[in-house]
């Protein structure tokens, strides 16, 4: 494999239809309108030179170096600004023109240190590949007088001279090397939508500056490394590349962070990650990145990642090192003796959702195959379950009906419940760069997230509902449709089955589900809705995109089937730049879904009820399946707690530390007599483990992610398992110790399979992943290239199916004891329980969770900024430092859960989604006042964590 | 703090399940719960909420009772009347 370098065009692709004939250096060409005449070139495979041009951000026309000549035209345009027109005949490689680029080129290395040997950037510096191109051999200046490379210039200061910013932990910035082409400063604005970075100064002192000419990590910088990879010099550079040099071979890999999905070329030497760069033709993120996936992968070689099998009898023993045979050994016989004690159902398995889809599939099958139940779940029970059963109910589909490319179509953009610019950071910045083209944009959520005012995004409606209000807030907005005449009645008619939508709009129609009488409850004031109701109903394209903040609620599952009503009534459905998109939390929650991972149904969301899908399995797997539905992973805990519930394999999701209500949690742990956890680090979890697996990390086993888009895109092994294995082999290792017999010797078997059981991948395998890049399920004979948009022409379920939605007020309701609501998030930096994140250089960004509380709020408690404080809720208390700030409304306070010190999940409740029981995260009444430091509960559990994670002769253990 | 014995967790799912079909305008609103008690709920669940129905069935809601009870007997459980 060599060095994948994609074609850089030099300006964007134009969209138009219409074609426009030309010739360059005689050859014909044809291009759509509106291409520069650099991008034709490039086309027909001429390389105009350019160094402020590259095509991810718009033409700039700054360094002249691209000058070319028009038959008939005077002068020497520059190509990168000038669009092609019928006819012309276009020179690229003229004696005047090698004069000017000489000329020009000679004047850059006039003022730019001349170190290229020892450079991070030789062998990948644009600078010098121009220097090639043009032929220069000479500069005429000279390298005195007046510069920008010397610190000292003959003895004296130079205060032209500015020193390099090392403070970013990812990457350095060299104002030495640069040519000030302006790509990092138009990057940051047109590609992240951040605007840190700006030219400050004019003429020849003109330098980049981060904030307000600050370091670049005291300024707004996200890290996002877009302004990295428009470098065309070693200005900015990442340190990795400092560090080792320039990368030989690289591979196409999906990201292991969020649901976005971004494909990255994982650039190697040998078994070396270099750099991960985001991947130009990776169609979720289109070559670009944020600081999660860019940079935040050393956790996969962090000290505390765990390398060895360990066993104990007792979790109040210290762990024991021993061979995968030992360690397999008894985990087998160890299920193997509990079943014949307390029954065939004891026992049971959660799949990953940072694991691949193959993984995820094979885990399940070791409880439907080998454990002979449906004793199964995934992490996505406690995120992203009520967006399966509410869009399964409404369309007939378990998914969102978009690709992100939709965005770029939308006239009006709704955000519910989801922070995207810090959770789905990439698609994040794909919907600024739609706001700041026109599009409105609605927010709904209790907070002031960034969406609502940030550089060029003002929302036009911010909704700061009470939490706990999704439901009548949906309604309202329902109601003002219908009421006022705005519902899209021809689509209705024609898609959905029309009695049912009757039976809904006269229920949203009543009075008491109107704005004016919700809005004491919702605290939306009224005329606020109505005006964005009416905007969602006509703006044009309405898209809305939601998160955990609609889902984690006791009624999630209604919500989610309330925004489903919204975008059938207003026909929101079926075409570009419309739709529901849920914006999933994890790398892979979609695929641990779409494989099987829920105790009732099979790959594919089919019920294990059904007897055709488990005839198909059952005659794929050789046995015979129970028809019954499993556990979920809270039913799991009140078994465990019951006695009837006894042994647990846990693949890479931390239990203890996300699931809601910690003391429940941890009291159902207690009561197993086999847990065994698959994951990287001794993660919260394995404090109550009596078996540990050290999984592996995504970079070293090859498999398939799934994101938010139904996207399935490939993950492949850039080094060998540092571990020994893949998870994949792991747990068939498992399955084979029990007597299964399973033979896969590559991960691309196990989608073959997939493949041939489950009807919407019917047409999925690892060969077609890599000739088209990726699929959008479903795939099958209809859809051989997958299914970008759904229910274009119908719904995947017949007719679209509108449900009642009824406000039910969640039982955590404020009072005396506990007046305020406490809702819980993520943020840009962090990745969930931090478990990957927080050992990588992201925690300088955010060393621990913070408590948001409103000035008000603060105030009356004696509260000030920075203060530790007491959060108390019925289920339990945690201590924390306070934020004062008005991004929370009086009466909530927000915090995030990134950090185990914190135990955010102490405090909240065991409430959950009716249909699902996804937990109530979003609302938990608390208490908060001033404290001293740590809870006694949280020193305990400091305490039985260190206890816990003893390994007995640590010194070969913790190598 | 939410009390966790499972037989309450289970009368309070069933009647936030019931909450949500018995404002559907749909004829038959029993038969909604008694299918989403039976495509979700594992059979020890449904085993246990069968048995506190045949035990008085304290704290459920009307509706979710005689949903129950039709569970009972499509199941073809023993819940005693």
């Amino acid at each position: 494999m060599s060095l994948i370098k994609e074609i850089d065009f030099g300006t964007p692709e134009s969209k138009s239809s219409k074609l426009v004939t030309l010739t360059i250096d005689g050859q014909t060409v044809t291009v759509p309108e509106g291409t520069s005449i650099m991008r034709a070139a490039m086309e027909v495979g001429t390389e105009i030179p350019k160094l402020c041009a590259t095509d991810s951000i718009k033409a700039f026309g700054s360094c002249r170096l691209c000058v070319i000549e028009v038959d008939g035209r005077n002068g020497t345009p520059a190509s990168c600004t000038t669009p092609v027109a019928p006819g012309i005949a276009v020179h690229t490689q003229t004696p005047r023109l090698k004069a000017i680029r000489r000329g020009v080129m000679e004047l850059y290395i006039s003022d730019h240190p001349l170190d290229c040997l020892t450079c991070a950037a030789n062998g990948d510096c644009e600078l010098q590949d121009m220097a090639g191109a043009v032929g220069l051999r000479d500069v005429r200046y000279g390298y005195d007088g007046v510069n920008h490379v010397f610190a000292r210039n003959n003895g004296s200061a130079n205060f032209n001279w500015m020193p390099k910013d090392e403070s970013n932990p990812y990457f350095t910035y060299d104002p030495s090397k640069c040519i000030v082409c302006n790509r990092c400063v138009r990057a940051c604005e047109e590609v992240q939508g951040t605007f840190a970075l700006t030219i400050s100064g004019r003429g020849f002192g003109s330098r980049v500056a981060a904030g307000m000419d600050e370091a670049f990590m005291e300024s707004e910088c996200v890290s996002c490394g877009a302004c990295v990879q428009a470098c065309p010099t070693a200005t900015l550079t990442e340190k990795s590349v400092i560090e080792i040099g320039q990368p030989e071979h690289s591979e196409i890999t999906t990201c292991a962070y969020c649901g976005v999905g971004c494909t990255f070329k994982a650039e190697m030497r040998g078994e070396e990650v270099v750099r991960m760069v985001p991947w130009k033709d990776g169609k979720a993120n289109h070559g670009h990145s944020c600081i999660k996936g860019r940079f935040a992968y050393g956790y996969a070689l962090h000290r505390e990642r765990i390398l060895n099998p360990m066993i104990r009898d007792s979790i109040l023993e210290p762990w024991r090192v021993v061979s995968w045979e030992e360690a397999i050994g008894f985990t087998a016989r160890r299920f193997k003796e509990i079943q014949d004690k307390y029954g065939k159902k004891s026992v049971g398995v959660i799949t990953s959702s940072r694991c691949t889809n193959e993984e995820s599939y094979l885990v399940q099958k070791l409880a439907r195959a080998g454990f002979g139940n449906n004793n199964t779940d995934t992490c996505a029970r406690v995120c992203h379950s009520p967006t399966g059963y509410g869009l399964n109910q409404a369309f007939g589909t378990s998914a969102g009906t978009q690709d992100f490319d939709s965005v770029d179509d939308s006239d009006v953009i709704v955000v519910i419940g989801a922070n995207p610019t810090d959770a789905h950071p990439v698609f994040g910045s794909r919907m600024k760069k739609r706001l700041r083209e026109g599009a409105k944009l609605i927010v709904i959520d209790p907070r002031r997230i960034d969406l609502v005012r940030s550089p060029h995004i003002k929302a036009d409606y911010h909704l700061a509902l009470k939490p706990g209000a999704n439901v009548a807030v949906v309604t309202a907005m329902a109601h003002v449709i219908v009421t006022e005449g705005l519902a899209n009645e021809a689509y209705v008619r024609e898609r959905c089955d029309w009695d049912e939508y009757q039976d809904w709009a006269s229920f949203v129609a009543e009075e008491r589900n109107s704005p004016e009488a919700t809005e004491k409850l919702t605290g939306v004031p009224a005329a606020e809705l109505r005006a964005a109701a009416r905007l969602y109903a006509t703006g044009g394209n309405a898209a809305i995109y939601y998160g955990l903040g609609v889902t984690e609620h006791s009624q999630g599952s209604t919500t989610v089937m309330g925004i489903a009503n919204l975008a059938m009534a207003t026909g929101n459905l079926g075409r570009r730049g419309v739709g529901v998109n849920p914006l999933r939390g994890q790398n892979n929650v979609q695929g641990s879904c779409d494989m099987g991972s829920f105790p009732h149904e099979l790959p594919g969301y089919q019920h294990i009820s059904g007897e055709k899908a488990r005839a198909a399995f059952e005659a794929e797997w050789g046995v015979t399946l129970d028809p019954e539905p499993g556990l979920r992973i809270n039913n799991m805990f009140d078994a465990a707690v019951d006695g009837t519930f006894k042994g647990l394999y846990v693949q890479g999701e931390d239990i203890l530390q996300s699931d809601p209500d910690t003391k429940h949690v941890s009291a159902g742990l207690a009561a197993m007599e086999l847990i065994v956890v698959q994951d990287l680090f001794l993660v919260e979890t394995a404090n109550y483990a009596h078996v540990f697996l050290p999984g592996a990390s995504f970079l070293e086993k090859d498999g398939t992610f799934t994101n938010a888009e139904r996207r399935v895109q490939l993950v492949r092994k850039v080094m060998s398992p540092k571990n020994g294995y893949g998870d994949w082999e792991i747990t068939q290792l498992i399955a084979n110790a029990m007597g299964l017999n399973w033979t896969y010797t590559h991960p691309s078997q196990i989608m073959d399979e997939i493949a041939r059981t489950t009807p919407s991948f019917r047409g999925v395998s690892f060969d077609k992943l890599a000739e088209e890049g990726s699929v959008q399920w479903p795939c099958n004979d209809e859809n051989p290239h997958g299914v970008p948009i759904m229910h274009i022409n119908g719904f995947s379920r017949g007719k679209g199916k509108f449900v009642i939605t009824e406000y039910v007020p969640t039982d955590e309701k404020t009072g005396p004891r506990f007046p305020l609501l406490l809702t819980t998030g993520r943020i840009l930096s962090q990745y969930n329980v931090g478990a990957q994140t927080r050992r990588t250089e992201n925690s300088n960004w955010h060393p621990e969770d913070v408590l948001e509380i409103h000035p008000h709020d603060a105030e009356n408690r004696g509260v000030k900024d920075g203060d530790w404080v007491r959060v108390q809720s019925r289920a339990g208390d945690a201590s924390l430092r306070a934020r004062i700030t008005d991004r929370v409304a009086p009466g909530v306070v927000y915090t995030t859960f990134h950090h185990p010190v914190t135990q955010a999940n102490v405090i909240t409740t065991d409430n959950s989604d009716w249909a699902t029981n996804c937990p109530e995260y979003k609302v938990t009444a608390v208490q908060v006042s001033p404290s001293n430091g740590p809870t006694e509960w949280q020193q305990k559990y400091q305490e039985l964590s260190e206890a816990s994670r003893r390994i007995a002769g640590a010194i070969d253990a913790a190598e | 703090m939410s009390s966790h014995s499972s037989v309450d967790t289970l009368v309070k799912m069933a009647n936030q399940i019931g909450d949500f079909f018995g404002s559907q305008k749909s004829v038959d609103r029993t038969a909604g719960i008694v299918d989403h008690i039976q495509k979700f709920w594992d059979p020890r669940m449904r085993a246990n909420i069968i048995d506190h129905v045949a035990h008085g069935g304290a704290g459920l809601n009307p509706l979710v009772l005689e949903a129950i009870h039709r569970l009972a007997e499509t199941t073809g459980a023993k819940a005693s009347k």
